[in-house]
């Protein structure tokens, strides 16, 4: 499916989910982001393609990887940059989202980052706000910018997606990491194996294309990659798993696990890690795990997102 | 002074009766009705003609009715809740005591009736809460609401909080002769759910409420209700495991009625996803399910397990609508929707006949709420809708009466609507566009 030609442009005003972009236009903002990754390798890692734009990055739910990496990106384009970090808690009682972020554009950013926590406040804001709306993760939905640089870090290792056995593991059910994932690697070709424990995987998830299993075994076998889910310690109070000692036993990525996949299988991780319970030490800093590569490409691909969302067209960039 | 409606068809299932009739009313009662029957029996100039399409039916009753008064005025009161319910076709409306304060006392119940009489259009039938506050931990006064003129009782908005409290309330009224409404859905299984449990909640990531939730609950209350033959009545049954419960116990003999909302058999999950993805005029509680679960209200409509439609119209303001969708209160308005979406995908589809959907809309509510209504024989009271099967309705948010607009149905086009809405023998709704003649009383 990498036969598909790159889109020259987005065609959505917006980012605000893998949904709504077409595998041409994912290719676009792969392809982009690979000459955005060459400005970061500069001695000066900056370019003026953003200048006088400002961005505003409104996270109503604690984020410091997503943040500092959306910021960097900005950064990097020149755009003045405005960052917000609401609790949830003290927002003032009464106000609801979309009186916030009217009070935000009226400072005109061209572009707004959001973070929340309600599935589909990305899609509410892209209804009645000017600015382009730029979904950093939206409850349970979607993290679009996580999937891209996850696409990226794997077709830079690899050469290519379509083909390629993806397992992903972990809580399938709360994880907008894994829906992103699975949408952009069905989209272009790779075979996605999903795998957690039985209470933790939502009804219907077969529909999106993808293998279901329990048996992490399964799921790691002869895969080309393997990106482990974080476990929130909270789940357990929802009776999901008796003990993370368990959770580790059934679930956890070991050296003797990965040695049923593929001897160049990568292991990644979107961060943060809880060493011991999702992944065990040795894995994530073994010579198979490429974690802090993707936090690197993370600000790439946020660049080219912003650069194709300000209306850029690639060429530029490389000129 | 009599009067006569003349020319079009009568629908009066409770009394076997469905062609073209003529109907004589004098004050608030039925006097006659007749095949052409002498226009000397009305007074000079009383008589109405109508096109034989119309659809003469004892009125409508809409036994599940949020009309949010007192307390929550700024979403609707009961003058603009009865308003809205003749605007749809509804002679009289059975209100739900999730007020504020909750209608577990007398002096709320007479409330709710002072402002109904003030309002003067659409019947109002008090529901008294359960259990006292809808907390869950005790009987409410159940023989003080009675009296005060409560014809149910529920803790809709909450199922009855535990098997033991159900048990009671349902003994308990057996001494007033009232239903007992469930809202049924198990707390613990509900969570933080906001959507249907299954695929498009699961795409959209919203967390989900499954169908066993509501099925458990009705499955509880039906046992109950065999044990002590008490009336049970499921509010806004949803899923095909319900329905399976309801038939159960019905086939069993036990004192089990079930109602279905007009979006329950209409709409599915999907509308969630698009064509606006998170529109928040599609939560409501129980939520839109899959098309298996539609599929069997429409079964369950046609086989006549279903024994009632109601709206569980529920007015919310726009400001409190327009959030993040886990963040919005749950429910639609429904009284100004029902018939236009009966009429044409229920009746119009072919799935029953006219005369059902009398039953299930006002023969039906009557007997199980033991309220006047539901027929049309000389004596009865002149509570009367009068349907036209071919109108062209086209849903328009700001058109309706209600004072809230969250309706999943705007800009649909719908075949059937309503005519005229005569409450005590008083014209109180005439659609000119469906042919009621302007000079009508």
């Amino acid at each position: 499916m990498e036969t598909v030609v790159p889109a020259t442009a987005l065609s959505q005003r917006h980012l605000l989910g893998i949904a709504e972009l077409t595998p041409a236009e994912i290719l676009l903002i792969l392809d982009t982001a690979v000459a955005m990754k060459e400005v970061g390798q500069r001695a000066i890692k900056k370019v003026p393609t953003l200048r006088g734009q400002t961005v505003a990055n409104l996270f109503f739910e604690p984020s410091t990887r997503t943040r500092t990496s959306f910021e960097v990106a900005e950064k990097r384009l020149s755009a003045d940059t405005l960052s917000i970090a609401v609790s949830t808690s003290s927002v003032v009682k009464g106000e609801t989202l979309i009186d916030t972020v009217h009070n935000i554009e009226a400072m005109s950013p061209s572009m707004i980052v959001l973070r929340h926590a309600s599935s589909g406040a990305a899609h509410l804001l892209s209804r009645v706000c000017r600015a382009r709306i730029i979904n950093a993760g939206d409850g349970m939905h979607e993290h679009p910018t996580q999937a891209l640089l996850d696409a990226f870090t794997i077709r830079e290792k690899k050469g290519r997606l379509a083909g390629l056995k993806v397992a992903i593991i972990g809580d399938l059910l709360h994880s907008r990491v894994l829906r992103s994932n699975v949408l952009l690697l069905t989209r272009l070709g790779a075979e996605v194996w999903v795998c957690g424990p039985a209470t933790l995987i939502p009804a219907g998830l077969e529909h999106l294309g993808v293998h279901v299993t329990t048996r992490v075994e399964e799921a790691v076998a002869d895969a080309d990659a393997v990106m482990m889910l974080r476990i929130q310690l909270e789940r357990m109070q929802g009776h999901f798993f008796p003990s993370l000692r368990e959770y580790f036993l059934l679930f956890g990525l070991t050296e003797e696990r990965l040695a049923l996949a593929r001897p160049d299988c990568l292991v990644m991780h979107p961060g943060p890690i809880n060493r011991g319970v999702e992944i065990a030490s040795d894995v994530a800093d073994g010579p198979q795990s490429v974690i802090l590569e993707q936090v690197a490409n993370g600000i790439a691909v946020r660049m080219a997102v912003l650069f194709l969302l300000a209306g850029g067209v690639e060429h530029e960039m490389v000129a | 002074m009599k009067w006569l409606l003349k020319g079009a068809r009568v629908v009066d299932p409770a009394n076997g009766v469905d062609g073209q009739f003529d109907v004589l009313i004098d004050g608030d009662r039925i006097v006659q009705v007749g095949r052409d029957l002498p226009e000397a029996l009305a007074a000079d100039g009383s008589v109405v003609r109508l096109a034989p399409r119309l659809v003469i039916c004892p009125g409508f009753i809409d036994m599940h009715v949020h009309l949010r008064e007192p307390g929550q005025e700024h979403k609707e009161t009961v003058a603009t809740g009865v308003l809205s319910a003749v605007t749809g076709g509804f002679t009289a409306v059975a209100c739900m005591p999730n007020t504020r304060p909750v209608n577990d006392s007398a002096g709320v119940t007479q409330l709710i009736l002072q402002k109904a009489r003030e309002a003067n259009l659409a019947r109002v039938y008090p529901i008294g809460a359960v259990s006292r506050g809808q907390k869950g931990e005790e009987l409410a006064d159940i023989a003080e609401l009675h009296t005060a003129g409560c014809v149910a009782v529920t803790d809709d908005g909450l199922p009855i909080s535990t098997a033991l409290l159900a048990r009671r309330a349902l003994e308990y009224t057996r001494m007033f002769g009232m239903p007992v409404i469930e809202h049924c859905e198990d707390q613990s299984l509900k969570g933080e759910g906001c959507a249907h449990e299954g695929p498009v909640a699961a795409s959209l990531g919203l967390k989900g409420i499954p169908g066993a939730a509501e099925a458990i609950t009705a499955g509880r209350d039906i046992l109950l209700a065999e044990m002590t033959g008490g009336h049970v009545h499921i509010a806004h049954m949803s899923a095909w495991t319900t329905l399976e419960a309801v038939r159960q116990g019905k086939s069993r003999g036990v004192r089990v009625t079930a109602e279905v909302c007009p979006h329950h058999f209409t709409l599915t999950d999907d509308l969630l996803a698009a064509p606006v993805p998170y529109d928040t005029d599609t939560k409501m509680n129980p939520p839109l399910r899959e098309a298996r679960d539609r599929d069997a209200m429409l079964a369950g409509i046609a086989d006549g397990s279903v024994d009632v439609i109601a709206t569980d119209h529920a007015p919310h303001h726009a400001d409190e609508k327009n959030v993040e969708f886990d963040k919005a209160p749950f429910g639609i308005v429904g009284l100004e929707t029902a018939v236009p979406i009966c009429l044409d995908r229920l009746v119009g589809a072919g799935v029953i006949g006219l005369p059902r959907l009398v039953e299930m809309m006002s023969v039906n509510p009557a007997r199980i709420l033991n309220v006047q209504g539901g027929s049309l024989v000389p004596g009865a009271v002149a509570d009367i809708t009068i349907l036209d099967p071919d109108l062209r309705v086209t849903i328009d948010r700001a058109a309706l009466k209600s004072k809230s607009k969250n309706t999943p149905y705007h800009g649909w086009t719908f075949t059937g609507g309503v005519a005229a809405t005569i409450v005590g023998g008083r014209v109180v709704f005439g659609n000119q566009a469906a042919g009621w003649p302007a000079e009508a009383r």
